[in-house]
This record gives structure tokens, C-alpha cells and sequence, in this order.
């Protein structure tokens, strides 16, 4: 089956670096057609270089990259005429209207002004901003700014859409507006790369996806491979009150070690991770411990990626 | 070559609409304030200088000395007012030259565009200046009309340094120092108001580095017609230099501002 798929983007060995600075330290993966990819990883773990060079932007500095079967470095501008890019930040032309940007757009990609100006009311009516079309951007909500952006890197009807952080910053509502439009350009045939730090939007969005961390890939699969793989089917947490110390906690997770697969001691609560949270939980009452609070749950893509990436803070 | 030209007419409507929206407020800086000049110094002290004699300036009218000078360096002003704000902003502050590299547009067709409008700018702005100048009587010959050209190359000569400049910057501040060092000084010792001659040697120098000082003495000697050719081809020669050279700098620095 994977043999007949279609690999829109080829990456072998691919490295990018900024002087001294390694960004991208040797990574494998293949995008297929029709599939939603996702980059996870923590911030400074190489995703956005690598989303700029797979948007034939940013010039590779070692290994094998081909971008729907061309080379991006002797093709770009034939590569880029088939992407569609939402960056991080808008990017927009605040001073023009949101139909301006829009039909500019068209425009770099050679489109004629007809045709710009048909799709421009398609993509409009698409993410909900017709009656906003003579506005100016600067009017607009944070949301409807990045719902503009989407629209825009869809004026050229991309094989392939790269979105670099596309929620970042929203409200909830301006999120699952954002997700369903994302959803539905799925279901279209649209294939979308996806860098996110937002584990819900990863299980939400992505067929398939890779943790990236300084600058390699940590770990690939779909998320539910990822989470087996990764992780265990349910997390037990216990909580046992403000009067039990961090270093109470050493010595309870002493007591419980041998009821998970693993366990994790946070400043205010215990983290085991078994198959199956209600017996966990059976048998530390049986032991004696009285935790004040106790809560299984399913483990996430959340547990996996602190697992792979670690808590601790990267800057 | 071809490829250029069609990602250049790609940007077309982009400028265009930039346009139509900031027409009307750089009608006051970029055409009042050298009519205003053009009134104060040429009409109001002209007419003062006149009547002590003008044998320094060639023995023509103050007016028809300044004239020329002063449509060189408007087209100076405009060429580096559109080569500072609008980059920094396409590139770091609302980063919209970022969006236009990932179509299939590259970098150096992005200074391109950008250097077209510029031109087009310069021109518009100093053909309309051109008519009042000659409705005042400032062009001494119908060679004078040549002045335009001339403003053009100056402005572009100026453009593609300045923008390669503002690429590099990581914040406004540094425009103050283009203005404060850059075009102020070169406004005012360039030659546009008295010869250079008047000033002392070492500035005197200095003036002739100066792009504008170029512009301003090809000006003035076309709408005087008393054109020398061989001098004439020096002039344009170290402009068009000034132009080349500093479009291979700024298609350089946005280059590395783009793509990293």
C-alpha cells in the first residue's frame, strides 16, 4: 500500500544551519498525497526551518530534499507556484483590504485579475469574511487575520498547504472555526503539513505526525501509534494535598513504583502510567494510601510528547 | 531576463493599489515643500541675489540657476523616502515581502518592483514639477526638459544604496542618520543653492562624491543649455554606477533577509 502513495515531499538527511548553529540536524520523512502532516516540538526544535525549507524558501545546507518531485533549490519558484504557505506571523498588508490581499496574491502567481478577483470571493465566503471584504486588515480580529492568511495561501488552489503554527494565539471559537475549515480542505484532497505545539490540534488535524526535538526527529507514527508506542493506554494521577512535600512524594512513588510501567512525580501530584488506571488505583488504596484526589484518564499525545521532549523549559 | 519582467508586471497591481491609497499624502511632502522652495529661494531671495549681480552663477537668473537643482533633488527625496519606510515595513514590520517569496516570485524580483515604483514616484512627482518650473520661467532651454531624466537617475542612483541600507536595519532609528547625514547635507551642499566652488575646498570634495552634486550640475546644464558632452557622460556615468552597484547591494541584502 505505501509503495503506491504518492510522496509530495521526499526528505532524506536533511540538515539546516544559521552559522555555528545546527537548526535541523539530519532528519528522514516522506509526506504522501492526500495526508495531514504534523511537526510537534518545543519550541528551538527545528520545526519552522524546516517547514521554510519545504516551502522552497529557505536554501537546504546538507541532504536530500524534493518538493513534489523537484528540487528546490534549481526549481523553487516552479515548486512555490504549487504550495500554499501560512506563516507564523500574518504576513498580510495591513493597509490594504482583505479582498486586496487577496487578489494581489493571485496576482505574484500569475493569475489573471478575473481570476483573482473569483477566487478571492470563493475563499472569502470560504472562511466567513465576505462582509468584511472592503475592510481594512487592520480592523480585523486576531482570528479573522489568520483566517485571511489561510484563505490566501489557497488563491493558488495548492497541491500541497503548509501551515506553520496556525492557531497559535486564537480563542477557542477562532480555533475550531480554524480546525473545521482546516478539516474540510482535508476531505477535499488537499494535503497539509502542520507545525503545531498544541497536542489537541495534532489528535485533532493529523494522519501522521513527528516529534521533533533539537533539531531531529525523536519519534513518527499516527498519533494513536505514537501514543502506544510512547506511552501506556491509561494514566492513573494521584494528588495528596498541599501538606505532602515534594520530597513525600519520592518516598510515595517508592511505595507505588511497581504498579505502573512508569511513574512521574510532579510538584503536586503522581503520574502512573499503566494499562489500566482503575486497578492502579485498587491497589494503592489496598497499600494504605489515602490520595486526596485520584483521576484516570486516557493517555494523550500530551504524555507522549513530555515524555520524548522532557518538562523542562527550552528558551 | 523575460522571467524578470514577468514577475515585475506580477507585482503591477500590488503597487497600484499602494498607490491609489497614499497619493494624496505624499502630494504635500514630495511636491509642496520644493514648490515652497522653488517660491522662498528662487522668487524671494532670486530676486534680492538678481539685483546684486550674478556673475558667480553664469550670469543667468537665480531662479533658472536653482530650478534644475532643485528638481534633482526632489527626485533624491522621494527616491530615498520610498527606499526606507515601505522596505522596512515590507520586511520586518508587517513582513509582506516575506509572503510575496513564497509565490514564485524571488527576492530580487521584490527589489525590483520596489525599485519600479520608486521610479515611477520620482518620475510622476518631478514631470509635474518640471510644468510649474517652466511656468515660472525657470528653464533657461527646451534642453531642460531633459532635467527629468536626469531627476530620475538620481533618484535611483540614491534607491537602490538606501534600500540595501534599510534591509540590513533592524529598526527606524537608522533613517534619522540617512536623513540627518545623508540627505539634508546633500540638499544643501550639493550645489542646488550656490556653486560649490563658494565652499571650502575639503567640502567642496565631498560634494563631488555626492550623487545629487552630479545630478545637479547635468540638470542645470541641460535646462541652461550649456551642456558639455564629455562632462555630461562622467555625470551619468557615475550615477548609473551609483544606481548598478547599489541595486546588486540591496538585491543582496534582502536576499539574506528573506531567505535565511
Amino acid at each position: 500500500m505505501s509503495e503506491q502513495r504518492e510522496s509530495l515531499v521526499h526528505v532524506r538527511g536533511l540538515k539546516k544551519s544559521y552559522g555555528d548553529f545546527e537548526a535541523v540536524r539530519g532528519i528522514d520523512l516522506d509526506v504522501f498525497r492526500g495526508e495531514a502532516f504534523g511537526f510537534l516540538g518545543p519550541n528551538g526544535a527545528g520545526k519552522s526551518s524546516t517547514m521554510r525549507m519545504i516551502g522552497a524558501v529557505s536554501p537546504t545546507s546538507g541532504g536530500t530534499l524534493r518538493i513534489l518531485g523537484m528540487d528546490p533549490a534549481t526549481e523553487g519558484p516552479s515548486i512555490r507556484a504549487r504550495l500554499g504557505v501560512c506563516p507564523q506571523d500574518d504576513t498580510l498588508d495591513t493597509e490594504l483590504s482583505v479582498r486586496e490581499n487577496l487578489t494581489i496574491y493571485g496576482r505574484y502567481f500569475g493569475l489573471s485579475r478575473a481570476e483573482c478577483g473569483k477566487r478571492a470571493d470563493e475563499l472569502l465566503e470560504f472562511v466567513a469574511l465576505t462582509e468584511k471584504a472592503k475592510v481594512k486588515v487592520e480592523e480585523l480580529s486576531g482570528g479573522m487575520k489568520r483566517r485571511l492568511t489561510i484563505a490566501r495561501s489557497l488563491v493558488s488552489k495548492p497541491d500541497l498547504l503548509l501551515l506553520d503554527e496556525p492557531t497559535t494565539g486564537l480563542d477557542p471559537q477562532a480555533r475550531h472555526l480554524l480546525w473545521d475549515k482546516l478539516f474540510r480542505l482535508k476531505q477535499a484532497g488537499v494535503t497539509l503539513i502542520i507545525t503545531t505545539h498544541y497536542m489537541d490540534e495534532a489528535e485533532q488535524l493529523c494522519d501522521r505526525l513527528v516529534v521533533m526535538d533539537g533539531g531531529l526527529i525523536a519519534a513518527e507514527g499516527s498519533p494513536a501509534e505514537l501514543i502506544r508506542d510512547y506511552s501506556t493506554r491509561e494514566v492513573t494521577e494521584l494528588r495528596f494535598g498541599p501538606e505532602v512535600m515534594l520530597s513525600d512524594h519520592d518516598a510515595l512513588a517508592g511505595k507505588v513504583a511497581d504498579l505502573a510501567e512508569r511513574i512521574e512525580v510532579l510538584p503536586d501530584r503522581l503520574l502512573l502510567y499503566t494499562d489500566d488506571g482503575e486497578h492502579a488505583v485498587a491497589a494503592v488504596h489496598e497499600r494504605g494510601l489515602e490520595p486526596a484526589a485520584v483521576l484516570v484518564r486516557r493517555s494523550t499525545l500530551e504524555d507522549v510528547f513530555l515524555r520524548l521532549t522532557g518538562r523542562t523549559l527550552v528558551d | 531576463m523575460a522571467l524578470a519582467l514577468e514577475n515585475g508586471r506580477r507585482q503591477f497591481d500590488y503597487w497600484v493599489t499602494v498607490y491609489k491609497r497614499t497619493w494624496k499624502g505624499t502630494l504635500i511632502s514630495s511636491f509642496l515643500l520644493p514648490l515652497l522652495y522653488l517660491a522662498a529661494m528662487g522668487i524671494g531671495l532670486g530676486s534680492f541675489v538678481d539685483s546684486t549681480g550674478t556673475g558667480e552663477l553664469g550670469g543667468v537668473s537665480y531662479l533658472q540657476f536653482i530650478a534644475p537643482g532643485l528638481l534633482a533633488a526632489t527626485g533624491l527625496q522621494i527616491a530615498v523616502g520610498e527606499a526606507t519606510y515601505p522596505v522596512m515595513s515590507g520586511l520586518k514590520w508587517q513582513k509582506f515581502f516575506h509572503s510575496m517569496i513564497a509565490t514564485p516570485l524571488r527576492p530580487a524580483d521584490v527589489v525590483f518592483g520596489q525599485l519600479a515604483f520608486i521610479a515611477f514616484r520620482v518620475t510622476s512627482t518631478c514631470a509635474v514639477f518640471l510644468v510649474v518650473i517652466a511656468a515660472f520661467g525657470g528653464l533657461g532651454s527646451p534642453l531642460g526638459v531633459l532635467a527629468l531624466p536626469v531627476a530620475l537617475l538620481v533618484g535611483m542612483a540614491a534607491a537602490g544604496p538606501v534600500a540595501a541600507y534599510a534591509a540590513k536595519l533592524d529598526n527606524d532609528a537608522g533613517f534619522a542618520m540617512i536623513f540627518r547625514f545623508g540627505v539634508v547635507p546633500a540638499f544643501l551642499f550639493s550645489g542646488a543653492f550656490f556653486p560649490v566652488s563658494q565652499l571650502p575646498n575639503w567640502i567642496e570634495w565631498l560634494a563631488y562624491v555626492s550623487p545629487l552634486w552630479h545630478g545637479v550640475e547635468l540638470s542645470r546644464d541641460l535646462s541652461l543649455g550649456t551642456v558639455e558632452p564629455w562632462l555630461a557622460l562622467v555625470n551619468v556615468g557615475y550615477l548609473l554606477a551609483w544606481f548598478l552597484i547599489g541595486s546588486w547591494l540591496a538585491v543582496r541584502a534582502f536576499t539574506r533577509r528573506l531567505i535565511g
